[in-house]
């Protein structure tokens, strides 16, 4: 075991699943608790990523970072405003953004489909003499989320907070609280949005590299991480949900690297990916009938001892 | 005071489908009413208060809420001055959420001026405490937990409570009682009558059961197709029985009073 997980491997694991657990509180907050499937994500990482990039290449690392997360409103902005205000539909909505984002992206990067920032300084290059060679890149996205986590658990328990919480809950029941329920998607989706949009300007940091394919599958794996979290932490308060979250995002990146390690081949990764969806969507499920079938065959056994 | 003027609704509207849902409605509730209304499936009751929320526009008419056209006031801000309970329990709360934070959206209503990032005080909490513990339900000690652990009845005593954390200015119960158990339904509508005499609430509730009709509040409306075809007060109503009802309404409508949840208790 310690040849498939050497420390190297655990800590870039880490790193990933930090980073990409960002992605996964966004969809917690636009799946999780608005209730919609949003699939701009892939195009709003992107973005993130792109606009982080080009705002470092300026000189600007940290500044990059909320460059990223404001255009990642932006984008949350333009998919509810899709939703809210001409009725498209939450999925359409989702592609209909993703779509007009990818020439957005390109054009951010300067019409080119990658970009290096390799000679340029990075948050991370930064912190490195703070935290020491093998740990700072670690160290810094651990700080970046765990200040977004507790920026959000405690957004999450103040009033516009809970409204939120209540519009995927019991729309009817906000309206009756005399909240505008459309007000509040809004503002859940830029929350959203400005988070996708954080970790991609993250993950281009951490790679020094901007491609435009970068965000391609990024709900799908988002998505796994966040059952992953339930299944493991259960649907219990929001503190459990995004410590759960996090730890999904963080086991996704090591069944990946451990896949990596065993030779998998890198095309091949893609069908990992999908088997660990659907085995963490089916895990829950699986493990009632599990129980069902255990509590069959007992009563079973125990009907023929009786006879 | 609710005054209503020539409200009419009708779905689909050019189709073969059309209904008339709402006929020509004028009605005026003053504060500190509290009317009963009864009529059979499909009358056009539930539509009347979709209509008093804000949830469907009426085509024709408009609704005033003290001297204010409401008409085309989006619904939740209406909200603001009207309660409302739905037949369906899980309809007035958030299921995923505590009781205290089902409480604490409820009091939002009211508190206009608030800062929307503050959290659950704890002068706050112990006035939701405090109210709970009126229900006598044990739901005090229970804040923390989530809405969806309760019980139909405890959840629809829960949003009778919310709705009129803050008096509204007209309290709307469409069938609140049906989906409850009789002693818990019982129990339920005593806390209506308590928080309606309490506050000098105006209120409007739908009710299949007969008997409570003319007990409760001191005015009954009859629906029919649309139309409110018998409104009742005062001494009138006093005399009034079930089966004097009953046979008013076929007298005026030629038909029977028919209602698969009704009540028809002639005692
Ligand atoms: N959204 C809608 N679209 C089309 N028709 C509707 C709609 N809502 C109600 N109707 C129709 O309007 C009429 C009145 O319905 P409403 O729900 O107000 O009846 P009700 O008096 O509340 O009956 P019940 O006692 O069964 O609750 C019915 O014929 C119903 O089919
Ligand atoms: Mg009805």
């Amino acid at each position: 075991m310690s040849s498939i997980l050497s420390l190297s491997v655990v800590i870039s694991a880490l790193e990933l699943g930090v980073i990409y657990s960002l992605v996964a509180l966004a969809l917690y907050l636009s799946y999780g608790i608005l209730n919609i499937a949003d699939l701009s994500t892939d195009g709003c990482f992107t973005l993130g990523c792109a606009v982080g990039a080009q705002v470092a290449i300026m000189g600007h690392p940290v500044l990059a970072l909320f460059a990223a997360m404001a255009a990642g409103v932006c984008s949350g902005f333009i998919m509810s405003a899709l939703q809210t205000k001409l009725g498209v539909e939450p999925i359409l909505a989702g592609i209909i953004v993703n779509t007009g984002l990818y020439t957005v992206n390109l054009a951010v990067m300067g019409f080119s489909s990658n970009l290096s920032i390799f000679k340029t300084e990075t948050i991370y290059s930064m912190c490195k003499g703070l935290f020491g060679p093998t740990w700072y890149k670690l160290a810094v996205s651990i700080v970046v989320v765990v200040v977004i986590c507790v920026i959000l658990a405690w957004f999450l328990g103040t009033r516009l907070g809970l409204s939120i919480r209540a519009t995927g809950d019991n729309s009817d029941m906000v309206r009756a609280s005399s909240i505008n329920p459309g007000l509040t998607t809004t503002i859940g989706l830029c929350i959203s949005g400005s988070f996708t949009a954080l970790s991609g300007c993250l993950i281009g940091q951490y790679q020094k590299a901007c491609d435009i394919n970068l965000g391609t599958g990024m709900v799908t794996i988002a998505l796994a991480s966040l059952i992953i979290g339930e299944s493991l932490f259960g649907r219990g308060g929001v503190v459990r949900h995004i410590i759960g979250v996090i730890a999904g995002s963080c086991l996704y990146r090591f069944v990946m690297a451990i896949a990596l390690k065993l030779h998998v081949p890198p095309e091949c990764l893609k069908l990992v990916s999908a088997v660990i969806v659907a085995v963490a969507i089916a895990f829950p499920y699986l493990k009632q009938q599990f129980a069902l079938q255990r509590r069959k065959m007992a009563s079973a056994g125990a009907g023929k001892a009786g006879r | 005071m609710l005054k209503m003027t020539g409200i009419k609704k009708i779905f689909n509207q050019g189709t073969v489908n059309e209904k008339t849902a709402l006929d020509g409605i004028s009605l005026t509730v003053e504060d500190g009413d509290f009317a009963t209304i009864i009529g059979s499936n499909g009358a056009g009751k539930s539509t009347l208060f979709n209509c008093i929320c804000g949830s469907f526009l009426p085509d024709e008419g408009s609704v005033y809420l003290d001297e204010k056209n409401i008409t085309f006031m989006p619904e939740h801000k209406r909200a603001v001055q009207i309660g409302r309970l739905f037949q369906d329990p899980m309809r007035g709360t958030a299921p995923h959420m505590t009781i205290e934070e089902n409480l604490a959206l409820a009091y939002l209503r009211v508190q206009k001026k608030k800062n929307v990032f503050s959290r659950i005080s704890a002068s706050e909490r112990k006035m939701f405490r405090e109210r709970l513990s009126w229900l006598d339900m044990g739901l005090e000690d229970r804040m923390k937990q989530p809405v969806g652990l309760l019980s139909g009845g405890q959840r629809q005593a829960l949003t009778l409570l919310m709705a009129t954390l803050i008096p509204p200015k007209i309290l709307l119960l469409d069938e609140h009682t049906a989906a409850l158990d009789p002693a818990t339904a019982e129990k339920v509508t005593e806390l209506t009558k308590r928080i309606v005499e309490e506050n000098h609430l105006a209120c409007l509730m739908i009710t299949h059961n007969m008997r409570s009709a003319l007990e409760l509040g001191n005015r009954t409306l009859m629906m029919d197709a649309g139309k409110i075809i018998y409104d009742i007060s005062g001494e009138e109503r006093e005399h009034m029985t079930v089966s004097g009802l009953l046979e008013k309404f076929s007298a005026d409508t030629g038909k029977e009073l028919d209602n698969d949840r009704m009540l028809l208790s002639r005692e």
